[in-house]
């Protein structure tokens, strides 16, 4: 599945999915023959799944509910240890180490994969805290650096200016979207390599929405991106590359342009134009 | 999809005479439910109005600055001269005694109820303590004095305030566990992914996140927990017994307001009786008073 250049015309749902050109083939994370069951003896819940993520991409993941794609996203950063008898098998390779490995230093393995929620979830604190948290986990920080930290990651979560005059304020008073922004910030204080993005903004408005991925977009200069979206639209806009996941299965990825206007596969065809899903 | 609609020509008739005898008959239940909850109700709060309002006229009547700052005298019966006695050993004896069984009740049962909701949800373990930790809530109160007794008093070789202290901690744990376990199953798995997900280990989230957002519901359930010690009798009977001077040595029988009540209230000389009432309405005010904090607190929360 390397990246090739498409001469189809880029358009989708009278949007206009990115170009391809710059499309980056160093991958980031590269998975191979993922498997994944829910409980010991379960059914699978991903079978044989092999991508990469291009380094300082967006890598958009589609799929009707319960494809995997979620669960897929769990696996990278290793959410799914929380919960006894979730397992991955295969491999899930970054910097040459094998993610899935027992010896995985799981919390420095989370600093490095950073992961935003589909629904916001400010911490019961102020909303300097909220950034700070996260930071003194790995970092020592002098006050002074740390203030410098909090405001370069509001900053870059383009929130920076709603909430500087209140930073010591509690979170949970924040708008829907606003919270949303905190979150992206608290991860990319942390100076995350990757951010992983589960459904950020199916529970925003319009407005909200298109800032998060305007800040997408702007992101991926210095982060590779994950993101799950119910939203192909969505997709269209933020993903260099789009993956359709069906039933467990990884069916197609392919850069957006191509996967939108010319699917290889009939599955991917038939979603794409909402035959089912 | 076109589905045809089959109608008869009845199908929108009804019998007018059966409709109206269905809704007389639906009406009559109604209004019947509808007056025995009223009645239930009323008949509650009569006794419920008629205790207070006993409590409050007895206990003002008998209430003054003294009873806070004298304690036990003797009778005053068939000598006017002599000086009424008040509640102070009783007043600090509860305080005391209360403020060791909520010291040490609240961190046990905090832990323990942590340990329920964050590590053994599912686990056999768990819902072995689970069990055994809501038999304990509904135990009565004279087991755990006799618990008490057997393993402080007896050893001890006589009764004293850490014996009551302990018994009342043994009241306070089950509450709290119970009150922080449902606090912190009320917090939603996505915050604690999100705390995880910055790399936090799950210490950190509970400590710092878990415990945070459930602060106020937890803060709570110990207030609960004091107040319904506050009023406890029995379990100090057999463990602190009660003691007509002041006492804050804790090897000693102590005083307790409840203990004060009951041997006044049964020592036959109007004079105390009417210091028992004082005793009770002091009693009742302060448990409101904690469960209206309590109540505060959960408001304003949401």
């Amino acid at each position: 599945m390397s990246s090739t250049e498409t001469t189809q015309p880029s358009s989708f749902g009278g949007m206009e999915a990115r170009s391809t050109a710059a499309l980056n083939t160093t991958a980031r994370i590269s998975v191979r023959n993922l498997d994944f069951v829910y409980a010991p003896g379960g059914k699978k819940a991903l079978m044989g799944i092999n991508f990469d993520l291009p380094d300082r991409q967006v890598t958009g993941m589609i799929g009707p509910s319960g494809c995997g794609k979620s669960t897929l996203l769990r696996v990278l950063n290793r959410m799914y240890s929380l919960y006894p008898g979730q397992k991955a098998t295969g491999e899930v390779m970054m910097d040459g180490k094998n993610l899935l490995d027992d010896d995985t230093d799981i919390n420095g393995l989370r600093a490095r994969i950073g992961m935003v929620f589909q629904k916001p979830t400010p911490f019961p604190m102020t909303i300097y805290e909220n950034i700070a948290f996260g930071v003194r986990l790995h970092e020592k920080l002098s006050k002074s650096a740390m203030d410098e930290r909090v405001e370069w990651a509001l900053s870059r979560a383009a929130i920076w200016g709603e909430v500087k005059d209140r930073l010591q304020t509690n979170a949970m008073g924040l708008s829907g979207g606003q919270q949303q922004r905190l979150c992206i910030a608290r991860t990319i204080a942390v100076r995350p390599e990757v951010i992983l993005f589960d459904e950020p903004t199916s529970a925003l408005d319009p407005i909200s929405t298109l800032k998060i991925e305007e800040l997408i977009d702007e992101l991926k200069r210095d982060f590779t991106i994950a993101i799950v979206t119910h939203n192909m639209q969505q997709a269209a806009r933020c993903a260099d590359q789009v993956a359709f996941f069906y039933l467990g299965e990884l069916i197609e990825i392919a850069p957006a342009a191509q996967l939108f206007t010319n699917p290889a596969q009939a599955k991917t065809q038939e979603y794409i134009t909402g035959r089912f899903g | 999809m076109s589905a045809t609609i089959v109608s008869t020509p009845s199908f929108h008739k009804r019998d007018p005479a059966m409709a109206a005898a269905l809704n007389r008959r639906r009406r009559f239940v109604d209004g019947l439910v509808r007056w025995l909850c009223i009645i239930a109700t009323a008949v509650g709060l009569f006794f419920l109005a008629s205790i207070l309002l006993t409590l409050i006229l007895r206990g003002i009547s008998s209430i003054s600055i003294i009873t806070f700052t004298t304690e036990f005298r003797p009778t005053t019966y068939g000598d006017p001269t002599a000086e009424t006695g008040g509640l102070y050993h009783a007043i600090m004896g509860t305080l005391v005694q209360t403020a060791i069984g909520t010291g040490v009740g609240t961190p046990i049962g905090l832990l323990v109820g942590t340990y329920l909701a964050e590590y053994a949800r599912n686990s056999a373990l768990g819902n072995a303590v689970r069990f055994v930790s809501d038999v304990l809530l509904s135990a009565p109160s004279i087991l755990v004095g006799l618990f008490v007794y057997q393993l402080v008093v007896l050893p001890m070789g006589g009764f004293s305030g850490i014996a009551g202290g302990a018994a009342l901690a043994i009241l306070v744990i089950p509450v709290v566990v119970r009150t922080t376990e449902d606090m912190l199953q009320l917090i939603p798995n996505t915050l604690r992914e999100a705390v995880v997900g910055l790399g936090a280990p799950k210490w950190k989230m509970v400590t710092l996140v878990c415990w945070r957002a459930a602060l106020s519901g937890i803060v709570t359930g110990i207030l609960l927990a004091t107040a319904r010690i506050t009023g406890e009798t029995a379990p100090l009977l057999l463990t602190s017994f009660g003691n007509n001077v002041t006492s804050f040595n804790l090897g000693n029988a102590m005083a307790s307001l409840p203990i004060a009540i009951y041997q006044q209230a049964n020592s036959g000389f109007p004079d105390l009786i009417d210091i028992a009432w004082a005793g009770a309405l002091i009693v009742t005010f302060g448990v409101l008073a904690i469960n209206i904090v309590a109540r505060l607190l959960l408001a304003g929360r949401k």
